[in-house]
């Protein structure tokens, strides 16, 4: 579809409900579905034109929650942005921090004590739980189960911020990793409490799927739903859980290789189809893949230092040069890239957003579907506007 | 009604309590109109960033919303009594948030959620970020914290709810009703070429008045 | 995967005319660079998607950076001594972090610098070759001002669309809309100065 055969359909600011006539289509409806809208995840924006109910165009508009996240990185210290990345992807705010710790470690080529790895794969596996039994819950809100299976989900969610809570200090902004390891060592009852949590996460599993994974409302409304295909998530740089549905095999934790994830046995979901209900599959077996990472960690974590004790605690100046660093996110592939001029805070501060990327694809994904297929396609792409605006 | 008039010396207290213990309950139209007003405050359902998750857990099983009366968040600002600005309120977002309260019926409250709301929070520094949404609308109540924890936003309702059971439904100073005349509409800000334009509502928000200390 | 080196003589070997240089990243981190001018970019990335070898099928990150004009000091050619101080002109860059997913290598990193910073800030697009470019080069257009031709959409992503700075440079200058509050911050402190009420106004 070129632009000049579409050009009335342009979305014009300020323009909620037009109908629009295209010699190709006919009437068309354009309807502005956002930033205040119950299933968009957040304020964000989808203009929407129907022929009827199917969807003909969607042009996605952002930047309602534009927090200058990269500018005020410029002027803030290389810890001072600490904070601001857990408010990044705030509901995943441990792996947010883990992903600029690795970059910030690779500009300044700072090791990591063994304990400290451990205690990051945990926490990032945990949040990995965390964020994808919200997906379950916010997705199936969007389907029109309107709360049963998000109260199930928080139910869980409340009991994984509780540890995050006594780890942590703070439920949702953790602020928790450090250049060079952690900020505060785990005790005992707390890998105790977290091995409990992991051992009984099967269980609340099973009960969630037994709901869930064969229910023909689910399956109905999710099967065949808005399919990807490989080629073009490779090509619009789609990554995490979506990426892996549409049957490509491409997993940071183990291309990459980072922190100490080789020495774990655990397999990477991969789907079929590339539909919503693959997404919703894969995610629900990475999970399961979450637990057993957890079970291996918790029983091998080792004694020794948190933090690195050569490791500066603030103050950094890395030498001037750039990093780019990124970790396997639960949305997909987080990554920051520091350019350092050698002072106190970076030259450029720049945050590999999944959520944006994951949506470029958006348009193609519901071009044919019905609008309310269209929520339901949004909901599987998982996103969070925290991440998709900075 | 002449405000003139002496009013009615009121049943004090103990002689409602004695009354209650009999069964009898003794009130007034206008406590009745605020107890019901306040018991079932329906927010709408409006989250703009990270606050918007911990209302979301306020009203799941663990903290439960629903005791207070906020058991439904309405879609529809038309259905709605309470706006709880939940989130950094961007330039972009603004003239949203406004249309949205001016959509909404009397009497109707706000709620500024977390440091973002209140005056920028975290983000103060910049360019996309209004510096507290208390420039456009009136707020009620404010809730600090980055985020505030879901018991905070539950006390900051328990607050909501004492303002509202102070509330005279007649009178030069009655609370502001579905069907009063043309009420004032906040001013919707429009998208100019470096900043909104107006930045702030001249009649609701002043820039505070600054005192130089002298040796300062 | 192949080193940066051996990636430009391929490149070199293919395009004979192009202008790729390697710039090296100094520093633990050691991620080297091939920037690219712009007249080549297009089919230089064309061929490092599909060369057997490289399949840089996808495009990671791109991110644009603002250099302002600035001094280096450098060793004078033939001797070392004394070193002379050189003005770089400033330009906007756009840095493409690719990776292969077929062949599970990367990154190479890649850059194109536009002439200057005022009026010729025209880059060609490479959303034809990856689609992550699509929203993140008019990302990078939004808030740099950095104009890709052969984009199939560019206008602004996170700004509004009357908007007319480009927030991310560095010589944006913020709408004065801060109430003033009691901070050590020093230039936050001027700032608020300036709305005092002058000391010879009798209160």
């Amino acid at each position: 579809m070129t632009d000049d055969a579409l050009s009335p359909l342009m979305a014009q600011p300020g323009a909620h409900v037009r109908a629009v006539s295209d010699a190709l289509h006919g009437d068309l409806l354009e309807i502005s579905m956002g930033p205040h809208h119950p299933s968009t995840h957040g304020v964000f924006r989808m203009t929407v034109t129907l022929d009827g109910e199917t969807v003909v165009r969607l042009k996605p508009v952002f930047g309602y929650l534009h927090r200058n996240h990269e500018k005020l990185g410029e002027s803030n210290s290389y810890l001072g942005s600490m904070p601001y990345t857990d408010r990044l992807d705030y509901l995943s705010s441990m792996t947010n921090n883990w992903a600029y710790a690795l970059a910030v470690e690779k500009l300044l080529g700072q090791p990591v004590p063994e304990r400290a790895e451990y205690v990051r794969i945990i926490l990032a596996e945990l949040t990995r739980l965390l964020n994808h039994t919200c997906l379950a819950g916010f997705l199936l809100q969007d389907g029109g189960a309107s709360g049963t299976p998000l109260m199930y989900a928080f139910r869980e969610r409340e009991k994984i911020l509780d540890l995050f809570e006594s780890l942590s200090g703070s439920r949702m902004m953790c602020n928790y990793q450090r250049f060079g390891g952690c900020r505060t060592d785990p005790t005992p009852a707390w890998l105790g409490a977290a091995r409990v949590l992991a051992d009984g996460y099967g269980r609340f599993l099973e009960e969630y799927e037994q709901l869930l994974t064969g229910n023909e409302i689910l399956m109905a409304r999710t099967q065949g739903v808005g399919p990807l295909s490989a080629a073009l998530a490779v090509s619009a740089g789609v990554s995490g859980p979506m990426l892996r549905a549409c049957g490509v095999g491409y997993d940071i934790r183990k291309v990459d290789a980072y922190g100490l994830y080789p020495r774990f046995d655990f397999r990477v979901p991969i789907g079929a189809d590339g539909d919503t209900y693959d997404r919703y599959m894969v995610r629900i077996l990475e999970m399961r893949e979450s637990i057993k990472i957890l079970q291996q960690a918790l029983r091998d974590i080792p004694a020794g230092p948190i933090l690195d004790p050569k490791a500066k605690q603030r103050g950094h100046r890395p030498k001037p040069g750039e990093a780019y660093g990124r970790i396997e996110g639960p949305k997909g592939e987080i990554g920051f890239f520091l350019v350092s001029d050698g002072g106190a805070s970076p030259y450029r501060y720049r945050v590999r957003p999944p959520s944006l990327i994951n949506l470029t694809i958006l348009e193609d994904m519901c071009l044919g579907q019905t609008i309310a297929d269209a929520v339901v396609i949004l909901g599987s792409v998982d996103i969070v506007l925290g991440e998709v605006d900075r | 009604m002449s405000e003139a008039a002496a009013p009615v010396p009121p049943v004090t207290d103990s002689q409602r309590a004695e009354l209650r213990r009999h069964g009898i309950l003794l009130t007034s139209l206008e406590e009745l109109c605020d107890w019901g007003r306040s018991h079932s405050v329906w927010p709408l359902q409006f989250g703009l960033a990270c606050c918007a998750i911990e209302m979301i857990a306020a009203s799941m099983a663990r903290f439960d919303i629903a005791r207070f009366g906020s058991e439904v968040f309405r879609p529809s600002p038309r259905q709605a009594d309470l706006l709880i600005v939940s989130g950094t309120v961007t330039k972009k977002m603004a003239p949203m948030v406004i249309r949205l309260w001016n959509q909404m019926p009397e009497p109707k409250y706000c709620i500024a959620m977390g440091a973002c709301a209140i005056s920028g929070g975290p983000f103060k520094q910049g360019y996309n970020v209004l510096k507290g949404i208390d420039r456009f609308i009136p707020v009620d109540v404010y809730i600090p914290g980055c985020p505030p924890r879901p018991e905070a936003l539950l006390h900051g309702l328990i607050e909501l709810q004492a303002k509202i059971r102070k509330e005279r439904i007649s009178g030069a100073d009655a609370s502001r009703s579905p069907q009063a005349a043309v009420k004032p509409e906040c001013t919707v800000p429009e998208y100019g070429e470096h900043d909104l334009v107006p930045t702030q509502d001249p009649v609701l928000w002043k820039p505070p008045v600054l005192v130089r200390k002298e040796g300062a | 995967m192949d080193t940066v080196e051996q990636v430009r003589e391929r490149l070199l070997c293919r395009f004979p005319g192009a202008l790729v240089t390697v710039v090296l990243n100094p520093g633990p981190a050691a991620q080297h660079s091939l920037l690219v001018g712009a007249a080549n970019a297009v089919e230089v990335a064309t061929f490092l998607r599909d060369a057997p070898g490289l399949r840089l099928d996808f495009c990671s990150n791109v991110t644009g950076i603002d250099w302002l004009e600035r001094e280096v000091t450098e060793p004078a050619a033939g001797a070392p001594e004394p070193k002379v101080k050189r003005v770089i002109a400033g330009y906007l860059e756009v840095v493409y972090h690719l990776y292969s997913v077929e062949l599970r290598q990367g990154p190479l990193t890649l850059r194109l610098r536009t002439a200057n910073r005022t009026d010729q800030v025209s880059l060609p697009s490479l959303t034809p070759l990856w689609r992550s470019c699509e929203f993140q080069e008019r990302e990078v257009f939004d808030l740099f001002g950095v104009v890709f031709s052969g984009h199939p959409d560019l206008r602004r992503l996170l700004m509004w669309d009357e908007f007319k700075d480009h927030p991310m440079r560095k010589d944006y200058v913020e709408p004065d809309d801060f109430e003033w509050e009691p901070t050590p911050h020093g230039e936050v402190l001027e700032r608020a100065k300036l709305h005092y009420p002058p000391k010879e106004a009798t209160p």
